[in-house]
């Protein structure tokens, strides 16, 4: 399921992140916030008045905003967090 | 440069590094004054526990040495020694946020590589604690390899270690520089995942507070109503809030013009402290307490952390004039003056963005204009309410900031539709954790607004001030002429009035015009000191207030077309200098100036056509 779909305030973590939609510096910047393969995810809210808007979602411990754009770009995978898959590494 | 040691403040936004900086270096500060010296070089003085003095400097936030920004730029470069005009730090405080370690770890592991002196303050160990996480600094040191100190820099707790430390590390012999070719992003990562777990002794569930806000602040329709509601209430309390104490520097102001006729006998002495010092630049001056209003709401929004969730609200509305919702921020800062705002958009990574945010900045209503828009209106619009305790002159001051925003974004999107065309950025953008500051903070803050402002009262102002009296008072105007129309300012009016009288200025405000792009509140001060000279004989006249002389002279027509000039013309020096300075040159700041005095003109005229026409001429 992609990050645009997943329901709000439900914990998941990320499966997949296709890189090449995104721009080398949007990339490197979701990297420094923590968004990559195995970090636990949660849809917090989606914004938009006059147009759809971005979603601030949970990553790790911070909470970010991305354009859905971008967050189209996740492949997220609901489960309680994504400390086994990052564990293993 | 200071020659002493130089230790440099480093760390992901929001970390705290400012607070620490604050904590640390208290009134030793030297903040960068605008325009030339450049912002963002805050640097402090700090007393290591033997008395020696060590130069701190407050870099600004990143989140890696790869720079996304202008401003980010800027730190790598300190960090690594190549910024010009700084000399490498000769140590570092990494500064790390204990409530979102894993992350922040990541950078400070990047930083302790380049193998610099190098002290790690594990901050805001209360939010971790009220997240429900204990740290245990002894571990996390051990890992890292560097001392580690537990702070929380708005308490003020854990100085003194940290100032231990680092005479220690300022003792040993100096490092040797290394640019370790950098680890793969990855691994970084994984490493400082592996040493944040290690470090966390207890973690209970935390209590999430700000997303529970969040919900309201963030909601697509509550949220957007809060942000418009609270910009209202914003322009009403400057009006609303401002009257006593303004009423109250008025009374100052008379008192001190009535000492000034008192003691000196009449003569040019007597004529040029009245007119030109007192009546001129105490106008100025009783809009202090407006302009402090204003500060007051744009620190509080910065503070708690409400500034992100206003760029996360109007990025959907942004996005359609081609800006992020990153854009607001400098813009809402704007809203106290457009040098900080167009120097806030070093934060915004895509060039074209960036230049277009720069272009449209001097349109939201800057505090210089408060003075301008406040006599117009007190003098023109009747101080009533028009239902629900809203008042008619918040209103219409109300409705001008909308009419500037409203013209930033079409100007913006005709903009980014021609000379910055370009792919569309994109909005990625941390939401800090609410916070409730600290009045010391605020009140910092608003006693360095007062300062500027009143220094440029005593300088700018009055230095334009007293050139233009100069100019109203001689040559001395024959017995049935006005002064102010014979005089050598008068002259040179009467030929700027040929270009602006068909949109209904009248001489008082082509005599205004210029030297009020000196700074806008000039206006205010220009037009007092005409009728102080022109009312000399007329002791009556004297008596009255500025606005009451304002109603016999000015139509409401001629009124309206000067607020409306004033939303739309570039005026002041200082955004044009700094204009010039953000985006390397001429070309852009002369476009600027060239595009909005066409909409000055365009937008004076169309009011004061509409005006007559409606029989208001
Ligand atoms: N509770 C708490 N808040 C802090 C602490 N340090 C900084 N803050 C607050 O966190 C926010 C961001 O701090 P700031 O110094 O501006 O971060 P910077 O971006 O790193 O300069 C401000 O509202 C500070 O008042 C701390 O130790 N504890
Ligand atoms: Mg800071």
């Amino acid at each position: 399921m992609r990050l645009t779909d997943l329901p709000l305030r439900q914990p998941a973590y990320v499966d997949l992140i296709d890189w090449s939609a995104l721009s080398p510096s949007e990339g490197q910047r979701l990297r420094e916030f923590g968004l990559c393969e195995g970090a636990s995810v949660e849809a917090l809210h989606h914004g938009g008045f006059l147009g759809k808007g971005p979603i601030a979602c949970k990553v790790g411990r911070m909470t970010i905003a991305m354009r859905r754009n971008h967050a189209a770009a996740v492949t997220v995978r609901t489960g309680p967090d994504g400390a086994g898959a990052e564990n293993e590494a | 440069m200071s020659g002493l040691p130089l230790v440099a403040l480093v760390g992901n936004p929001n970390a705290g590094k400012s607070a620490l900086f604050n904590a640390l270096t208290g009134a030793r500060q030297k903040l960068g004054n605008y325009p030339g010296v450049t912002v963002e070089r805050k640097s402090g003085r700090l007393s290591l526990p033997d008395g020696r003095p060590v130069e701190l400097v407050d870099l600004p936030g990143t989140y890696s040495l790869d720079p996304n920004s202008p401003d980010e730029q800027v730190t790598r470069d300190v960090i690594l020694g190549r910024q010009e005009g700084e000399k490498r730090p000769d140590a570092l405080v990494v500064v790390v946020d204990a409530s979102n370690l894993d992350n922040h770890l990541r950078f400070a592991l990047e930083l302790i590589a380049l193998g610099l002196p190098t002290v790690v303050a594990l901050n805001m160990v209360d939010l971790a604690t009220r997240d429900g996480l204990e740290l245990d600094a002894t571990i996390l040191s051990r890992e890292l390899g560097v001392p580690v100190i537990s702070t929380v820099a708005v308490r003020k707790r854990g100085l003194d270690h940290l100032r231990q430390e680092l005479d220690g590390l300022m003792s040993g012999a100096p490092a040797p520089y290394t640019t370790k070719p950098a680890r793969d992003f990855d691994a970084v990562r994984k490493e400082a995942r592996r040493i944040a777990r290690a470090a966390i002794v207890r973690e209970t569930p935390s209590r999430r507070l700000t997303a529970a806000v969040d919900r309201v602040l963030l909601h697509p329709v509550i949220g957007f109503v809060i942000l418009l509601a609270l910009l209202f209430v914003m322009f009403q309390a400057v009006f609303s809030w401002a009257s006593a104490p303004a009423d109250m520097l008025e009374g100052w102001v008379t008192a001190l013009g009535e000492a000034v006729t008192n003691t000196l006998p009449p003569g040019i002495v007597h004529d040029f402290l009245l007119q030109g010092v007192v009546g001129g630049v105490g106008a100025v001056i009783v809009f202090l307490p407006q302009i402090l209003i204003l500060f007051f709401f744009i620190l509080m929004l910065e503070a708690t952390g409400y500034m992100a969730r206003a760029a996360f609200i109007m990025d959907a509305l942004m996005a359609r004039v081609g800006l992020s919702g990153r854009a607001f921020i400098p813009l809402l800062s704007s809203f106290a003056c457009a040098v900080p705002g167009i120097m806030a958009t070093r934060t915004i990574s895509d060039p074209k963005d960036r230049l277009t945010t720069i272009l449209i900045a001097p349109l939201m209503t800057c505090s210089a204009r408060l003075p301008v828009y406040g006599l117009i209106i007190s003098a023109f619009i009747p101080a009533r309410t028009v239902g629900w305790g809203v008042g008619l002159q918040g209103l219409v001051m109300f409705l001008l900031y909308v009419f500037g925003i409203v013209g930033a974004l079409i100007a913006a999107w005709a903009l980014r539709l021609t000379v910055t065309k370009g792919q569309s950025s994109g909005f990625l953008m941390e939401m800090p954790k609410y916070q409730w500051p600290r009045p010391q903070d605020l009140l910092i803050g608003l006693w360095q607004r007062a300062v500027i402002f009143l220094k440029r009262a005593g300088t700018i102002i009055l230095f334009t001030n007293i050139v233009l009296w100069v100019l109203m008072s001689f040559p001395k105007a024959p017995d049935g002429v006005r002064q102010s129309e014979y005089s050598i300012a008068g002259r040179i009016a009467g030929g700027i009035n040929v270009l602006v009288e068909p949109i209904g200025f009248n001489r008082d405000i082509s005599l205004a015009l210029l030297p009020s792009m000196a700074a806008r509140e000039v206006a205010v001060s220009a037009i007092a000191t005409v009728y102080a000279i022109d009312a000399e004989d007329d002791v009556e006249a004297l008596d009255k207030g500025l606005g009451e002389r304002l109603q016999g002279r000015w139509t409401l027509a001629t009124a309206l077309a000067f607020l409306a000039w004033f939303v739309f013309a570039p005026q002041c020096i200082s955004t044009i200098a700094v204009t010039r300075r953000e985006t390397a040159g001429w070309k852009w700041t002369g476009f600027m100036i060239g595009y909005l005095f066409v909409l000055a003109y365009a937008a004076a005229g169309v009011t004061y056509w509409t005006a007559v026409a409606a029989g208001l001429g």
